[in-house]
């Protein structure tokens, strides 16, 4: 079946209002900034914080409601926080036990359930470790398993990958995208990290400042974002205008010559290894030019991100040998062109 | 280790009041070793008063301990864990007996418990029950003297826990009570064993509220530090000796104390 909640929490300056609704079997991201409540959600679906105003409804089950509060304890669901928090005086073993021993299930079949759990993590022949035993990964994965074992109706996942290191994530990140998928229930998972919502995720809602400020599949959030924030989070260059025919005249002023008919508010978005720099302005060719001043410049791999200012502001990718060709340094003048048929526009 | 030997200089005016310091609170104890009557030792310990006290005063400390722990751990849990109002106020009150002069703590039990006292008057109305002088009221001024090093020292230590395992424990299915005795409690357990220690030190060594609550009679409620101090008024090397006998046993607490427990609390 599903969840389906509408969670309203007011704590000190933070006013989270958020309402989600994930079927059986897939997986929701709510991904935003850090300070925008997503752990506060987490936290109140996982009943661990009262929430004020709203409904929290698991399977049918009723659990947050006016008047209605099930304790965490009785809630059917698995939890897996950031930093693992396997329980130190415990072996990994019976750590992912203690769901089905508060449960009062058998001692054999406790056993019988943590060490097929344990070698479905690949963590076979580890049990009787003990948590500060494991690797940063290691332990990641056995909170998994201590939260899958009880078969729960509904999995919370806190940012589950942000405490590893960049090469463990991306390990775990692929094993836990394959749990995800034999999960029958409906999952949450908290991120800041686009790729982790874009990797395991079926539909994503993102947060800002306690609000859903947009809602989609990965793949419209990757493409059409709705706010500066998801546009940087995706790479893009946001720019909020009205179109009139194949222009898009901006609200901080300018115009983008677009594609595709467009009228009324719309965002036109811009990648950044659309973006050409030139020192001279370009002649010829149907395309957007605009001047504008170097801000500021990262290396990125073999390409350098650079930020520019002026009327129509960008972010522009080009290739390391073009950036140092171009002699470009913070400061500079240069001409940003785009193609027409490289900017997206989408309705505000 | 090697960072403090090679490490800069102590300054002097640092260094002197410190090694002052050291002589200090040493020295007096040398004192009591080289005054003591060696050759007599064996002697003296084997003389029937001795024997006695020093149980006494094991078993009455031991009693207070457990009875501070089974009092003790649920209050810190209270202060350290719950939401309810005037909790500071709680915690003040807790604390008084451990700056309240022991004296003061005894009469102020005996006037509780004693046979014209509130409580004490209802008990021995009710079931013939009379505390004072009693081996119960020895261990009843020593828990009231001894609890408060207890409950500071547990709240510390599940202040310092991280809270989030039980958050934890309760996805998993535990109420507050299972999440109490399987998660925190192990948790903390090292320094429940050292605010134990602790408190059975200071169970031991009691003398102002014990003297006053209890009396001073031989088998019932005379303690070593009560035998020590009458000791001292009619024979001295009989005190010394009474003296050392405290001194090693405080001596083994604090080695146990170090290497039982808290070598084990750092994981």
């Amino acid at each position: 079946m599903s969840l389906g909640a509408r969670v309203a929490v007011r704590r000190g300056s933070l006013t989270l209002d958020v309402e989600v609704a994930v079927a059986d079997g897939e997986v929701l991201a709510v991904l935003g900034p850090n300070g925008a409540g997503k752990s506060t959600l987490l936290r109140a679906l996982a009943g661990l914080l009262p929430v004020d105003e709203g409904r929290v409804v698991v399977d049918g089950a009723t659990w947050d409601d006016d008047g209605t509060h099930l304790p965490p304890h009785r809630r059917p669901l698995g939890v897996v926080f950031q930093d693992a928090l396997l329980f130190p005086h415990l072996t990994v073993g019976e750590n992912v036990e203690f769901g089905l021993r508060t449960r009062g299930v058998g001692r054999h079949e406790r056993r019988t359930a943590a060490a097929s759990w344990l070698a479905r993590v690949g963590l076979d022949g580890l049990g009787d470790r003990r948590p500060a035993q494991l690797s940063g990964g290691q332990a990641q994965r056995a909170a998994l398993a201590r939260a899958l074992v009880g078969d729960p109706s509904l999995l919370l996942l806190d940012e589950p990958l942000s405490a590893l290191d960049a090469r463990t994530r991306l390990v775990v990140r692929a094993e836990l995208r394959r749990h995800l998928g034999d999960f029958a229930g409906s999952t949450v998972l908290v991120t800041h990290d686009p790729v982790d919502a874009m990797a395991l995720a079926d539909r994503v809602v993102v947060v800002e400042e306690g609000r859903v400020v947009q809602a989609g599949t990965p793949d419209e959030v990757n493409r059409r974002p709705r706010t500066d924030y998801v546009a940087r989070l995706v790479g893009l260059s946001l720019l909020a205008g009205t179109g009139e025919g194949s222009t898009v005249r901006l609200d901080g002023g300018g115009t983008v010559s677009v594609a595709e008919e467009a009228s009324g508010p719309v965002f036109a978005a811009v990648r950044p290894e659309s973006v050409a720099l030139y020192l001279a302005r370009p002649e010829g060719s149907p395309r957007n030019v605009w001047p504008a001043r170097l801000a500021g410049a990262t290396p990125h791999g073999a390409t350098v991100r650079c930020e520019l200012a002026g009327e129509v502001p960008l972010v522009a990718e080009v290739t390391a040998t073009a950036f140092a060709e171009l002699g470009l340094a913070p400061g500079a003048e240069v001409w940003a062109t785009v193609k027409a048929s490289e900017v997206a526009v989408y309705r505000r | 280790m090697s960072r403090a030997r090679t490490g800069p200089r102590i300054p002097a005016p640092l260094l002197i009041p410190a090694a002052l310091g050291v002589a200090f609170l040493v020295l007096p104890l040398v004192g009591l070793l080289v005054r003591a009557p060696w050759s007599s030792v064996a002697e003296q310990l084997a003389a029937p008063g001795v024997g006695q006290a020093l149980r006494l005063s094991i078993v009455s400390a031991t009693l207070a301990t457990l009875l501070s722990l089974v009092l003790g751990v649920p209050l810190a849990w209270v202060l350290a864990r719950s939401r309810i109002r005037g909790r500071s106020v709680l915690r003040a009150l807790v604390t008084v007996p451990l700056v309240l002069p022991p004296v003061v703590g005894g009469v102020a039990l005996f006037l509780v418990l004693g046979r014209q006292g509130i409580v004490g008057g209802w008990l021995d109305d009710t079931f013939g029950i009379t505390i004072p002088f009693t081996t119960a009221a020895v261990v009843i001024a020593e828990t009231f003297v001894a609890m408060p090093f207890l409950v500071v020292s547990v709240e510390g230590a599940l202040r310092a826990a991280d809270a989030r395992f039980e958050d934890v424990a309760a996805t998993l299915g535990a109420d507050r009570w299972t999440t109490f005795r399987r998660v925190t409690l192990p948790m903390v357990a090292p320094g429940v064993a050292a605010g134990a220690v602790l408190c059975w030190a200071r169970a031991l060594g009691e003398f102002g509220a014990t003297i006053t609550f209890a009396g001073n009679f031989p088998g019932t409620t005379q303690t070593m530090p009560l035998a020590v101090y009458l000791a001292l008024q009619r024979d001295p090397e009989a005190a010394i000796v009474l003296s050392l006998v405290l001194l090693a046993v405080s001596l083994a607490t604090l080695l146990l104390l170090r290497d039982r427990w808290l070598g084990r609390a750092v994981p």
